[in-house]
């Protein structure tokens, strides 16, 4: 889960990151007040999640209050990648002498936390890494030990060869580690890491995103999740515990388990058809789950038919059926079904849907030929 | 012969007691596995189900029956503590299925545990099976027949799709292991190729790659230098979208890595003969037979 700047920023600061001040605001009379608090020259910046905020006009530089409050009506309402813009931040605008990358992300190849900085900051850094990778530098960190103080400061060096800003910086690496832990990020970034004229090194952005696996346990965190910047069927389906991701197509799918749900997917595109979404309704049974996938899928009018293909192992086949049932019960389901179901009470699940006049496959190849031959037929 | 499980295995079941430690126990059982210990800590001098001797630390348990293998079937935030339980307690083999587990959790664990030279296997893993000997985990036993294909996969029900067509086609396995679906894992493919490469009995190996990371292309290369039987591979994914976690916490394409393009290209560029769909599992696997 991505966390927005100024939430990423609130969990730096408080860590004791150097960060300028700075507030959110949801009105232009709100950002021309902070701007005012503030004094001086200030930046209005969209909170949105979406990368090239600045290219899309989503970031401005306001010279007084008033100027601060045209820019925030401007980029308060406008959409940036598809995204509407809520929030704006106001903060000082800093005068930047140099600016670098510091960056934590989890390294799937060698299974730790690793560090990549780089002197070359303010831009995307995965354009640095492409074109020239010899700026970055990179760090495992053992999470037994930590982020040992040489090895922050030999990275710091690698950024500034002054030792009063390589201190600085150091000591910012240690307390962006110490939260990268305590929050289970996937990563944590601050980009651009910013020299003043006079010597300061201060963080003027910071991106966090939370692995999705830590939202069980620290529901501050969860509570950080803006429902608005996902499709509204997400959010209903995380809701009601299903994984779920929409997709162009007209091909409804219900599967258990994420790589079935995958390579269903995938054999509908072999068969000429298109999925219109991912859906894994999980390995335990439990009927409700797919009245919920169904009343899911079904709200979504580019649906032509819906492909069930279940593997039942923990998944009861029969439980899957009764779903399906009680949901053809509860509201109408105007496109065609088509069932795939093999495996635990195969019998029991096959005779629940003759009882409601519907017949179950066997084979998955049948299944997505078939669901795809209705989907070009009602076109 | 079979890889990491066999009859020689003495299973300790972690969380035993648990709604999904219990059902599996008892399908374990079922099917031949030696479960020789339950542990939920106090509940300690209980027995599972009249059959199963519970214990409150995996050290007694191991002490009282010499278990060497241990699966693990606890809550996710508490699943790494059970992991490090288990590596420390002389355990050789840890099977987790738990998923869910913070990736924090196991950054923490994984070094633990390759200290004690103790294999992990998964998290968010279906376990594995040795057809006719044994199992651990949750991999449906009537699915499965014993014969000469070694299966390794990211998947769990995925797994079972192509398990089910080898074996309907008369084609049985010496050993299918799910490796789990999380972005950090404790054995990957290559170990497992290494481990089929080594094992006389497996003839042919069928390996269930999907989106994210680069293990694919890496296991691709290494097949290519170091695993002379006949390999087959499918790729999950073709479809996902770049940036969205597809259910499985590895399963994502970050910027233009970890594509199904990229690593069927992997697969094809070393010699892995590619399934584009499951159903061509058993086409593939009678060729590489047949050679």
């Amino acid at each position: 889960m991505n966390l927005h700047e100024y939430q990423a920023r609130a969990i730096l600061k408080s860590a004791g990151i150097p960060m300028p001040d700075g507030d959110i605001a949801t009105t232009p009379a709100e950002a021309e007040a902070i701007a005012r608090q503030l004094g001086g020259t200030v930046v209005v910046k969209a909170q949105v999640h979406a990368g090239g905020r600045g290219k899309a006009g989503g970031v401005k530089l306001a010279k007084s209050p008033a100027e601060a409050a045209e820019h925030a009506s401007r980029i308060l309402g406008m959409r940036i990648k598809g995204l509407v813009v809520s929030k704006v931040l106001v903060v000082p605008a800093a005068e930047i002498a140099s600016e670098a990358y510091v960056g934590l992300i989890v390294d799937r190849e060698t299974q730790r936390p690793v560090f990549m900085v780089s002197p070359a900051g303010g831009i995307d850094i995965e354009e640095v890494a492409a074109k020239t990778p010899e700026k970055i530098f990179r760090l495992a960190v053992d999470p037994r030990y930590g982020l040992l103080p040489h090895q922050a400061l030999g990275l710091a060096f690698k950024l500034y060869p002054e030792f009063a800003k390589a201190r600085s910086a150091a000591r910012i690496m240690e307390q962006l580690y110490a939260v990268f832990m305590a929050n289970g990020a996937s990563l944590a970034e601050i980009n651009p890491l910013v020299t003043t004229p006079d010597g300061t090194v201060l963080a003027l952005d910071a991106k966090i995103s939370v692995d999705d696996n830590e939202l069980e346990r620290r529901h501050d965190l969860a509570a950080l999740r803006d429902e608005t910047a996902e499709a509204p069927a997400e959010v209903e389906a995380r809701r009601a515990g299903l994984t779920f991701i929409k997709l162009d197509g007209n091909v409804g799918c219900v599967v258990n388990g994420a790589g079935l749900a995958m390579a269903t997917m995938d054999l509908v595109k072999y068969y000429g058809g298109d999925p219109a979404n991912f859906l894994d309704i999980g390995g335990s049974s439990n009927p409700e789950n797919v009245v919920n996938a169904l009343r899911i899928i079904t709200s979504d009018p580019a649906v032509k038919a819906i492909l069930f293909n279940i593997f039942g192992g923990i998944t009861r086949t029969d439980d899957v059926a009764n779903g399906i049932k009680t949901a053809l019960a509860q509201f109408p389901v105007t496109v065609p079904i088509v069932v795939r179901l093999t495996g635990t009470n195969e019998a029991i699940a096959v005779e629940i849907l003759q009882g409601i006049g519907m017949t179950a496959l066997n084979d998955m190849d049948d299944a997505v030929q078939q669901v795809v031959a209705l989907v070009k037929a009602a076109a | 012969m079979s890889i990491f499980i066999n009859r020689d295995t003495r299973l300790v079941v972690q969380g035993i007691t648990g709604r999904d430690g219990s059902f599996h126990t008892r399908q374990m059982i079922e099917y031949g596995t030696a479960v020789v210990a339950g542990v939920t800590p106090g509940k300690g001098g209980q027995t599972f189900e009249g059959k199963v001797p519970i214990f409150n630390t995996v050290a007694d348990a191991v002490a009282a029956t010499g278990a060497n293998t241990a699966v693990i079937y606890v809550p996710p935030g508490l699943a790494a503590g059970a992991i490090a339980e288990a590596a420390d307690a002389g355990t050789r083999l840890v099977v987790c299925i738990t998923e869910g587990i913070p990736v924090v959790d196991m950054m923490r664990v994984i070094p633990f545990v390759r200290e004690k030279n103790v294999r992990l296997l998964g998290p968010n893993c279906p376990g594995l099976i040795s057809p006719g000997q044994t199992k651990v985990g949750i991999i449906p036993g009537q699915i499965c027949a014993p014969g000469r294909v070694g299966l390794v996969s990211r998947s769990g029900t995925l797994t079972y799709e192509v398990v089910n067509q080898l074996t309907k086609a008369g084609i049985g396995q010496t050993t299918c292991v799910g490796i789990g679906g999380d972005p950090i894992i404790g054995t990957n493919f290559i170990d497992t190729l290494a481990a089929f490469q080594a094992d006389p009995d497996t003839h042919a190996i069928v390996m269930m790659g999907e989106i994210g990371g680069t293990d694919e292309q890496k296991a691709a290369a290494f097949v290519k230098a170091s695993v002379t039987k006949p390999v087959i591979g499918f790729i999950a994914g073709q479809t996902a979208p770049p940036g969205r976690r597809m259910g499985h916490a590895g399963a994502i394409i970050s910027g233009s890595s970890g594509t199904a393009v990229e690593k069927m290209a992997a697969f094809r560029e070393h010699g892995i003969a590619v399934m584009e769909r499951p159903a061509d599992v058993v086409r593939l696997v009678r060729e590489a037979f047949n050679k």
